[in-house]
């Protein structure tokens, strides 16, 4: 048990309260978490900034409004509903079409106007939101990613989910849908973290339900030695939004659209530690570097470059 | 970092440093005891009234314990500003307090306190030991039927013993025949009953009389009168079981006052409430470094736990073991790293355990978070909004504890009963969290999290239940600065928890 726990140390990985003690409470002042926990302010943080997001549909913020949610969604075919202040992914609803007066979800299945109205006045009393305050919902452009995702996830999203320490892209991980994960791109409820080496942003191997995987469990393709495209612009996004927030320790999520590229789609002041698992590395080592040198890194480009030159796996 | 660092480390440094200190001296110093006194012998009474005043005149008199051959007083003293106080033997044997005064109003509180030992001896202090007197108090034609059956009993009885044991077997018959039902009435409660026997006894020449008393309960808290019955017999009065006749008194007995009058007598104001409460002073050691300490320091004792009154005494016990349940659930949490619903949801049910025990306490909470699982998932259907679907259960939460108390009752089972000490809306909020999570990330999570909260619930009871625990920190409180300590030591703890080891498994292998 210990000896497990020593090994855990050398190899610099970190653990949930070290995180929590060491980064998130002295790197990210909680005046700012508003600003990543409602996901309507990190929106327009980033367009203010230039910083290309999905398209906003429309905004429900009280119960009388879903009465006017059918004739807000007529002109669109499909779109994704999703709680602002939502969590780990709870409460996303992705529409991918329509069918006579039905919706039809990501995964296959019909779904009434009833249900749906039902789903955003539950998202409005709080039940997707931390600490069940009040919520709105958003409702926005469904990503249409990237082909090259296409034979490693199933139904569903593949987001990038960037760890950035002061600025400095510090770890990587493509997540990538599951059947299991009901085409959720979210691996507490079984979605693929595949990890990305930051220098050429191939991925590597992946972690799903924490085990090491070399494929797909659905679609049986490869999923190590992918090239993401456009790496550098989600480098570059990724760094920037170190700006955008001011949290010293954030997760930044961002998604390859076929039309649109790179898009920010949250950020997060209390991101998960699987990465750690899906890059088969700890992120403690990789932290501590950039405290040494961080006054070193004045522009995004230095972190950038820091990054490329330091984070590239060992082997 | 560093300079926060040292300012924890010092603060840490303090609280132990005051706590033990303050913990060495009432140990080291005045004594006062480590271990619990496992021989229970004396205990704290303690009655309590309380009434509004309403500018008029107030008087109010109360039976209060004498000696007996079971228990002495040692020490007895009465809480009543203001009022006049005078002591009397209103009838043979009995005593009585009477507290007046000319005017009052608002709420008025009176205290009567005594200390009392157990004693192992025949001697029956100021007992008249001349035969009581035995004039029967019944008229006409009552006293006839009760002579009549006196006389039919005696001819069937060997001995007294006998005669009583029929007695009462008679009159606790479900179907009483014509002579018992003319005297003890239609509706007869166990008081008439016990005062028919009484009659009944004197008619037959026999001196009788009901007692009334309390029974020691195992831990502190308010009690119940329990009458008991007593016969003059060989020159003694000799107690029985008002329910079965045989010839015994419960050596948990606190004798009170005897006869048909009630405990307590008022005029002159309203909402009058009165609670007795027993709690065992374990602690002869205490008494002892108490008196001491009242020498030494008098302050340091009027702002002691010690002042309090016994109830409020009864609930500090409890609460100060909150504290470590805290710690404990917080080392199982961040150390260990096992998932709860609800911060201290797990505390609020040790604590319902401590009523229900803990077997019975898993069983029910299982019971009642189970059916209330079903609900919620039927409810799902109705697509309801939160805040009324969460009312809606916790009325079904309410529901389901009546009924099943109902049930139990029913069944026999009494622990049952004690479901209706769960604290439901945490159980509701447990369901609901339970629901969604079993809906979000599948029934696995759902359960693991649910087994989870109830291990370190039942970790938590079996801790906060120790009894020497319970007295370390009821004579010492001040050792809870040295759990804050460590728990705010354990708020910088950075390490790997427990459960991690595994999730990160893959990462060195």
């Amino acid at each position: 048990m210990f000896g497990i726990a020593k090994k855990l140390a050398q190899a610099g990985v970190l653990g949930l309260n070290q995180r929590n003690a060491e980064y998130t409470l002295w790197h990210n002042p909680r005046h700012l978490f508003p600003l990543v926990d409602d996901k309507l302010t990190t929106k327009s943080l980033a367009q203010q900034a230039g910083m290309a997001v999905p398209p906003l549909y429309g905004v429900i913020e009280i119960q009388h409004q879903v009465r006017e949610l059918a004739a807000l969604l007529t002109p669109y075919q499909d779109f994704v509903i999703k709680p602002a202040q939502g969590s780990c992914g709870d409460g996303i609803l992705v529409v991918t079409g329509r069918r006579n007066k039905r919706y039809r979800k990501v995964n296959g299945q019909l779904i009434t106007q009833e249900d749906l109205d039902h789903h955003v006045s539950n998202t409005l009393s709080g039940l997707y939101s931390l600490g069940g305050h009040p919520d709105r919902v958003l409702i926005e452009y469904r990503v249409q990613f990237d082909p090259i995702f296409e034979a490693i996830s199933f139904q569903g999203v593949p987001d990038i989910r960037i760890i950035v320490f002061l600025g400095v892209p510090v770890m990587a991980m493509v997540r990538l849908p599951t059947r299991m994960s009901d085409g959720k791109a979210n691996l507490h409820q079984g979605a693929i973290g595949a990890g990305i080496d930051l220098h050429t942003g191939k991925t590597l191997t992946g972690v799903w339900q924490n085990e090491i995987v070399t494929e797909h469990p659905d679609t049986e393709h490869s999923i190590t030695d992918v090239q993401v495209p456009e790496w550098d612009k989600l480098l570059d996004l990724a760094a920037r939004s170190y700006a955008l927030t001011g949290l010293g320790y954030q997760g930044v999520d961002l998604v390859l659209d076929k039309n649109k590229g790179p898009l920010i789609l949250e950020l997060n002041a209390r991101p998960g530690l699987n990465i750690q698992v899906a890059n088969r590395a700890g992120l403690l080592t990789r932290l501590q570097l950039v405290e040494q040198h961080a006054s070193n890194l004045k522009t995004v480009e230095d972190r950038i470059t820091f990054s490329k030159q330091h984070f590239a796996p060992t082997n | 970092m560093n300079k926060n660092k040292r300012h924890l480390y010092t603060l840490v440094l303090s609280l132990v440093l005051s706590g033990l200190g303050l913990f060495a001296y009432k140990a080291l110093v005045l004594q006062f005891p480590l271990v619990p006194d496992t021989l229970a012998l004396i205990w704290n009474l303690e009655v309590h009234a309380s009434f509004t005043a309403q500018d008029k005149p107030i008087k109010m008199g109360i039976y209060i314990p004498r000696n007996t051959a079971q228990y002495v007083i040692l020490d007895e003293n009465f809480i009543s500003q203001g009022y006049g106080l005078i002591t009397t033997t209103p009838d043979e044997g009995n005593r009585q307090a009477i507290w007046s005064i000319r005017k009052a109003s608002g709420k008025q509180s009176l205290y009567y306190r005594a200390v009392i030992r157990r004693m192992h001896s025949d001697y029956e202090p100021g007992e008249p030991k001349t035969s009581p007197l035995t004039k029967p108090t019944l008229e006409s034609p009552l006293l006839e039927a009760a002579q009549a059956l006196a006389k039919d009993l005696l001819s069937k009885s060997a001995d007294t013993e006998t005669f009583v044991q029929a007695l009462i077997k008679r009159i606790h018959n479900p179907s009483p025949d014509e002579t018992i039902s003319v005297l003890i009435g239609q509706y007869p409660t166990l008081e008439t009953k016990l005062n028919t026997v009484v009659e009944v006894l004197k008619a037959s020449g026999l001196p009788a009389r009901v007692i009334h008393g309390i029974r020691i309960p195992t831990i502190p808290r308010s009690v119940q009168w329990v009458s008991w019955f007593q016969i003059y017999d060989k020159k003694t009065w000799r107690s029985f079981d008002p329910l079965t006749g045989t010839p015994e008194i419960p050596e948990d007995y606190v004798e009170w006052w005897h006869g048909a009058n009630p405990f307590l007598k008022f005029n002159g104001g309203k909402n009058l409430e009165y609670t007795v409460s027993i709690a065992p002073n374990h602690e002869e050691a205490i008494q002892a470094a108490l008196l001491s300490t009242k020498l030494a320091i008098p302050k340091l004792l009027d702002f002691s736990l010690f002042n309090l009154p016994l109830q409020t005494q009864a609930v500090y016990r409890i609460l100060l073991m909150v504290p470590l349940g805290a710690l404990l659930l917080l080392v199982l949490r961040n150390i260990i790293g096992i998932k709860t619903f609800g911060t201290f949801m797990p505390i609020l049910m040790a604590l319902a355990f401590r009523e229900t025990q803990l077997i019975w306490g898993i069983f029910l909470f299982g019971l009642v978070v189970g059916l209330g699982l079903c609900v919620r998932f039927y409810l799902e259907q109705l697509k309801l909004l939160l805040v009324p679907r969460l009312a809606s259960l916790l009325i079904v939460v309410v529901l389901l504890m009546a009924i099943l108390s109902v049930l139990s009752y029913q069944l026999g089972f009494e622990r049952g009963l004690s479901v209706a000490l769960f604290p439901m809306v945490i159980i509701t909020m447990t369901i609901e969290r339970m629901c969604i999570v079993w809906e979000e990330r599948g029934a696995s999570e759902s359960l693991q999290q649910g087994i989870g909260s109830l291990l370190v619930a039942a970790l938590t009871y079996l801790t906060m239940t120790i009894p020497y625990v319970e007295h370390i920190l009821f004579v010492f409180p001040e050792l809870l600065l040295v759990l804050l300590a460590g728990t705010l030591l354990l708020g910088r703890y950075s390490g790997f928890r427990l459960l991690e080891l595994q999730r990160f498994r893959a990462l060195v292998s």
